[in-house]
């Protein structure tokens, strides 16, 4: 089995790459993808100190997060689509409604 | 009787409330009717309370009357109480019966008048007042009569409200008037915290105690500044120098009420106050110092504006002003009765000049300036008659009233016990001032009665003699203005006359008794020989005859041209004179306008700008520029909100990994 | 314990909200039913409340009509409802005022009538709950209450400006208090290390020793959010905005009773929690006070609008308040509470008849009139005698209570005095001036040519007030007969040597005894 270390690494790459994806790209579908990937590195995270540690709470918190995880798309998918019949367009750069 | 005091001022006060609440719809007849009847039955009342009196021994001639407990608040215990002494007697029966026929004489010069009850009431408001002012038992209710009569004359004087001058007029005297009370209030707490009471009964007799026991010593600071202070109020309520400029502005009122309030009545509340407080007053020398000194002056400069006026009320306004003076200076040199005593002189044969003058506008169709007069004696023989013989009586020619008070004034000042020198100056200022007095008002009677009738034929068809509501008090205030000196003949020409007794000098004795001891105790009554006196009076009495003559030489002799002449002659003297010192424009310039200036400042600059512009509506400012700079980080764009996400995420874990 | 009469007192007005409610909103027939509803609520709790004077006791040192009942437990809350001397009269105020000021907005309000009348009894629940409660937790929930109403008011029945106002009003006021929270709390904290007890009875709180530091600071912090409300100066701007831009009603009700609420805190919260912080304030207090009565005088005199001038002759009748209050004599004292009376009445008045010439002109600028007396007699005269009242006049109520402060404020300094008595000359130039542009003068402004003089309802509501000028004016001793005791005790707990002179817990015999009380409760 790998080490805990490598878990971690590839947990921190997958998040990097989140984080990265969500500040840089514009199309709010793929900010979503990037969410996605940053909620699933931390479910490895999660996962793999559960295994590590022999503690099962790491593996509830995981299924908790797939839950939210599913209705935090599910709402922001809609919202999205309310969006793009509005504006008619998903570019996030031409959506700043919440400026102060 | 002493049941019955509250009477005094209960009839007048029915009187006002009556005609002020329905006296619209009552008609002349009833208002009128209620408005003289009341203040009759006042003087009634008056008059046997006065019965009374004298049927008592002389040290108890006093009777008191409570009516209610007023304010009671821990040490503090006043009382709504009446009082009736010889002095209050004396003023009630003058407030009372020149009161009734100055109301008497209303309803004739009123008559065509449309808010004829609102005259009435108003009237009646203020013999209330007036009476509280005199039969009050204590400094509190005399305040309360003393700031209501001046809320009566604010009425009345701004009785024709539609004209803007008129209610300056009322204003201004309401205001001045304030100004005094101010002084007078004071007072009143200085008096408390001294003696700690400010019913009469109390505060003499602790005076006395507290000087002859030794913890007040005479002149001493305490008493000076009450007398002082009280004095501020007399001041204004009777006109004196600084504050006497409302008075002649206050001729804006009917002449009825000038007669009545302006110079018969609540004008000497400033000289019965002091009468009233001799006590004090003789304890405090310096006081009196101040008094007599600003007394003298007032009656000889107020005499000199008397001169150049044309109104022929401003000149009697002016004139009530220095024989004011006179009183003051009476009581000024702790003669306290002839200041009492020219008090109700001055009351007869001022009322009567004022309601002649009143009867001269009333046939002239409200022409007042005397320039346009001449000639009237003629048409209006009653009135001429009335006028002349006041007009001698305030000259000071004997045997009418205004000498013999006038001149025991004088004498008396000539022997001021507490500063003989000073003394001797009042005396020659108020001699000479007496003898500018018999000059204008001679000018006064020679402009308005003798020579051509110069004004329009439209008034010369309108000359009439008044209605006999308007002559019957002119001719008893006349007979009153001849023969009311009679009360106080001086004891030189008493003894002459065959041991005939000075009965108002009396009569008063018990109120002054306490005084004249102090004074003779703490200062040499100076002892002249009789010729002195004699000397004296002849003296002055022939300065009086000059100024008549003078005045006889100038308006009948030489005619219209030298009066003129005279003016260009002296130019600035009569600029200075005519414009009143320009003592309003002085006032104007240095109080009135920098008040208002400063008030704009306070307004604009202070409020507006300072404390709310900068003091509340900037930090409000200073939070909306501070939150717009912030909502710049707030620009809408999600990837700048999920930026700080991620640099909060490093900072806190920076934080962990390395606090 | 007896009938709960000061509780049925504060909460009856609420008891007219679900009548109101009930009212279908619509045409000009339901409308008066709302107000009658209104005004008759308003009605019974003035009845309700002159049970409190016949059953008031003149001569107890205490609290009367006590009500303790427990609330929050566990932090020592408790429902707390109690009246002395002090708060006596000002009660009877509120429930006096408030039916005449809901008679005064028959006409003047017209839209949302259903709101306004639900707002003004809110507002008057809340005014009373305020002068009764005795549990400083109470006594804050209430005193923002009382925010709420008002602000509505303001804001939606007022004038052109009357957002800004409002706001103005709101935060001015929310941000004293919230310093006032805080210090509350910081009270019961210290209050709790004493003696182990939580608790936010003021009777208990009362005997707390501070340390000097935080004596001052507390009393700062309660000053501050009083002396808003009186307003003292300089914290009196909000007023002239509110009063201008509030409907009449609100300008009576904040002129008559909220100002009140900032003297009635000094009262009884803030000097005598905290006698020594006061005393450290003392002089700059005193300044400030005279500095207000000239100030407010002054500004008043050049303000063009009517209800300007009135708001800021405010500032100076209140600066008379705080001045005769911390000049500490029972002349003083007295004087100051009967001030507060005098001025809910006259000021409420002019408020009133402002509002009356307002329904007919729609202006308040002097400049539009000049000469209405010819027209409207009967409101002139009215006018005059609450100008009287105003400016002090003898056998007015103004005169007793501007006497009485100034007597007290003699006692302690004449300089003072002469300086605090130079506003009543100022008071008579501003009203007499204002009075004579209004009144006096030709009838010039042909809009002014046939208004209509005061009618029966209008006259129906200023004729209490009328009479009441009066009644102070003459017999004083009704009213300050009830003080007497209540002052004593409030001098003896105020005044600094005493309380240095006794141990902090036996400055006031009853919060020794209510501290009694609770140590047995405790052994139980």
């Amino acid at each position: 089995m790998a080490p805990l270390e490598h878990y971690i690494i590839l947990s921190c790459i997958l998040f990097g790459l989140g984080i990265i994806g969500f500040l840089t790209r514009r199309n709010a579908l793929i900010l979503f993808i990037s969410i996605e990937l940053m909620l699933n590195a931390v479910n490895l995270m999660l996962v793999a100190f559960s295994t590590f540690k022999a503690n099962i709470n790491g593996q509830v918190m995981v299924l908790f997060i797939f839950a939210v995880a599913a209705a935090e798309v599910a709402v922001g998918l809609a919202i999205l689509i309310c969006l793009f019949r509005q504006i008619k367009t998903v570019d996030i750069c031409r959506i700043n409604l919440l400026k102060g | 009787m002493e049941k019955y005091i509250f009477l005094i001022p209960l009839f007048p006060l029915i009187g006002f409330i009556i005609n002020g609440l329905f006296g619209r719809w009552l008609g002349k007849g009833v208002v009128s009717f209620l408005g003289c009847m009341t203040i009759g039955f006042s003087f009634i009342v008056s008059f046997f309370t006065w019965i009374e009196l004298k049927s008592l021994p002389v040290e108890n001639r006093v009777l008191e009357q409570v009516l209610w407990n007023w304010l009671t608040v821990g040490d503090l215990k006043m009382q709504l109480a009446l009082m009736i002494d010889p002095l209050s007697m004396l003023m009630i029966l003058v407030v009372t019966g020149v009161g009734f026929l100055i109301h008497i004489y209303s309803t004739g010069y009123m008559a065509h008048d449309e808010s004829y009850w609102r005259y009435f009431s108003y009237l009646n408001m203020f013999v209330f007042f007036m009476s509280m002012l005199v039969l009050g038992a204590n400094y509190m209710v005399m305040f309360v009569g003393w700031e209501g009569v001046g809320l009566a004359s604010y009425l009345l004087i701004g009785f024709w409200y539609k004209g803007n001058e008129n209610a300056d007029a009322g204003k201004k005297a309401f205001i001045v008037n304030r100004i005094g009370d101010f002084g007078f209030v004071l007072g009143l707490f200085l008096i408390y915290i001294t003696f700690g009471s400010l019913s009469y009964m109390d505060v003499f007799p602790k005076a006395l105690e507290m000087f002859h026991g030794g913890e007040l010593a005479f002149n001493s600071g305490v008493l000076v500044a009450i007398c002082l202070l009280l004095f501020v109020g007399a001041t204004g309520k009777s006109a004196q120098i600084p504050l006497y400029t409302w008075l002649p502005d206050a001729m804006a009122g009917p002449t009825p009420v000038s007669a009545l309030i302006h110079a018969a009545t609540m004008v000497t509340a400033g000289v019965y106050m002091v009468a009233r407080s001799n006590i004090l007053y003789s304890l405090a020398p310096d006081a009196l110092l101040v008094v007599g000194i600003i007394a003298a002056l007032t009656a000889f400069f107020a005499a000199t504006m008397g001169v150049l006026q044309y109104d022929i009320k401003k000149i009697l306004a002016y004139s009530t002003v220095s024989q004011l003076g006179y009183m003051f200076i009476g009581v000024g040199v702790t003669a306290y009765w002839s200041g009492i005593f020219h008090l109700m002189t001055h009351a007869f044969f001022k009322a009567c000049l004022f309601l002649c003058a009143g009867s001269v506008i009333h046939a002239m169709s409200d022409e007042q300036d005397i320039r346009k007069m001449g000639g009237l004696a003629g048409k209006m023989p009653i009135t001429y008659l009335t006028m002349l013989i006041a007009t001698i009586a305030i000259a000071g020619i004997p045997p009418f009233a205004g000498f013999f008070s006038k001149d025991e004034i004088l004498w008396r000042a000539f022997t001021f016990p507490y500063y003989p020198v000073i003394g001797k100056i009042i005396w020659v200022t108020g001699t000479i001032g007496a003898g500018i007095t018999a000059f204008y008002m001679f000018r006064l009677i020679f402009l308005t009665f003798h020579g051509e009738f110069r004004g329009t034929e439209e008034q010369k068809k309108h000359l009439h003699e008044s209605p006999f509501s308007m002559t019957l008090p002119l001719m008893i205030l006349a007979l009153l203005s001849f023969a009311g000196g009679w009360l106080g003949v001086p004891h030189v020409i008493g003894e002459r006359l065959g041991h005939f007794p000075n009965i108002l000098e009396q009569w008063l004795h018990p109120v002054f008794a306490a005084s004249e001891e102090i004074v003779e105790k703490m200062a040499v009554v100076p002892n002249y020989p009789v010729a002195v006196e004699w000397g004296l009076m002849a003296f002055s009495v022939a300065v009086a005859t000059a100024g008549i003559c003078i005045a006889w030489y100038i308006y009948m002799r030489r005619g219209a041209d030298l009066p003129q002449q005279l003016a260009q002659e002296y130019a600035p003297l009569y600029q200075l004179i005519h414009n009143k010192y320009y003592l309003d424009e002085v006032y104007d310039y240095m109080v009135v306008k920098p008040v208002y200036y400063l008030s704009i400042v306070l307004w604009k600059v202070v409020d507006a700008f300072m404390i709310d512009g900068i003091g509340v509506n900037g930090p409000g400012w200073l939070v909306k520029r501070f939150s717009a700079g912030v909502s710049l980080l707030h620009n809408g764009y999600l990837q700048t909100g999920g930026a700080f996400v991620v640099l909060g995420l490093v900072a806190i874990t920076c934080f962990f990994i390395y606090w | 314990m007896s009938t709960p009469i000061l509780t049925y007192v504060t909460f009856l007005p609420l008891l007219g909200i679900p009548f109101i409610l009930a009212v279908p909103q619509g045409d000009r027939d339901t409308r008066g039913i709302i107000k009658g509803i209104a005004l008759l609520f308003s009605i019974i709790t003035f009845f309700a409340s002159l049970r409190l004077y016949f059953g008031f006791d003149p001569d107890a040192q205490g609290f009367q009509f006590k009500e303790q009942h427990d609330w929050i437990t566990q932090y020592g809350i408790q429902y707390h409802l109690g009246i002395d001397g002090l708060s006596f009269w000002l009660v009877l105020l509120t429930t006096f005022l408030t039916p005449i000021t809901i008679l005064s907005t028959w006409r003047a309000i017209d839209h949302r009538v259903k709101e306004f009348m639900i707002s003004m009894l809110v507002l008057e629940t809340a005014m009373l709950g305020t002068f009764v409660s005795l549990d400083l937790f109470l006594f804050y929930v209430f005193w923002e209450v009382m925010l709420i109403p008002m602000y509505l008011i303001i804001g939606v029945w007022g004038g052109e400006r009357r957002i800004y106002a409002a706001i103005k009003f709101f935060l001015y006021t929310a941000v004293g208090s919230l310093l006032m929270l805080v210090c509350i709390i910081g009270l019961v904290y210290f209050h709790h290390e004493q003696t182990g007890e939580i608790t936010f009875n003021l009777l208990s709180l009362y005997g707390t020793g501070l340390p000097r530091l935080y004596e001052i600071l507390f009393f700062a912090a309660f000053a501050l959010a009083f002396a808003i409300k009186v307003p003292m100066f300089p914290f009196h701007t909000w007023l002239p905005d509110a009063h201008v831009e509030a409907p009449t009603a609100g300008s009576v009700i904040l002129a008559g009773i909220l100002l009140k609420m900032g003297t009635y805190g000094f009262l009884r919260f803030a000097m005598p929690l905290f006698p020594e912080g006061s005393a450290f304030f003392t002089p700059l207090i005193i300044a400030l006070s005279i500095i207000g009565i000239i100030y407010g005088a002054l500004v008043a005199m050049v303000q063009p609008d009517i209800k300007k001038l009135v708001a800021y002759s405010s500032v100076s009748h209140m600066g008379y308040c705080m001045l005769g209050l911390y000049v500490l004599n029972q002349q003083g004292v007295e004087g100051s509470i009967l001030q507060m009376l005098n001025h809910g009445i006259s000021t409420s008045a002019l408020f009133l008849l402002v509002g009356i010439i307002y329904e007919r002109r729609h202006t308040r600028l002097i400049k539009e009139y000049g000469g209405i007396a010819r027209v409207m007699p009967v409101y002139a005269t009215v006018f005059m005698i609450i100008t009287l009242s105003s400016i002090a006049l003898p056998t007015t109520n103004g005169f007793i209570g501007e006497f009485l402060i100034l007597l007290g404020t003699f006692k302690a300094g004449k300089i003072m005095a002469a300086l605090a008595a130079s506003g009543v000359i100022l008071g008579a130039v501003y009203m007499l001036w204002m009075y004579q542009r209004v009144f006096f003068g030709e009838l010039t402004n042909p809009k002014n040519f046939n208004l209509k003089d005061m009618n029966l309802r209008e006259v129906a509501y200023m004729l209490p007030l009328l009479i009441l000028v009066f009644w102070i004016g003459l017999f004083p001793n009704f009213f300050l007969e009830k003080m007497h005791p209540s002052v004593n005790r409030f001098i003896a707990q105020v005044a600094v040597e005493d309380v240095d002179a006794m141990p902090p817990a036996l400055r006031n015999a009853e919060a020794a005894e209510k501290g009694k009380h609770s140590v047995e409760e405790a052994c139980h």
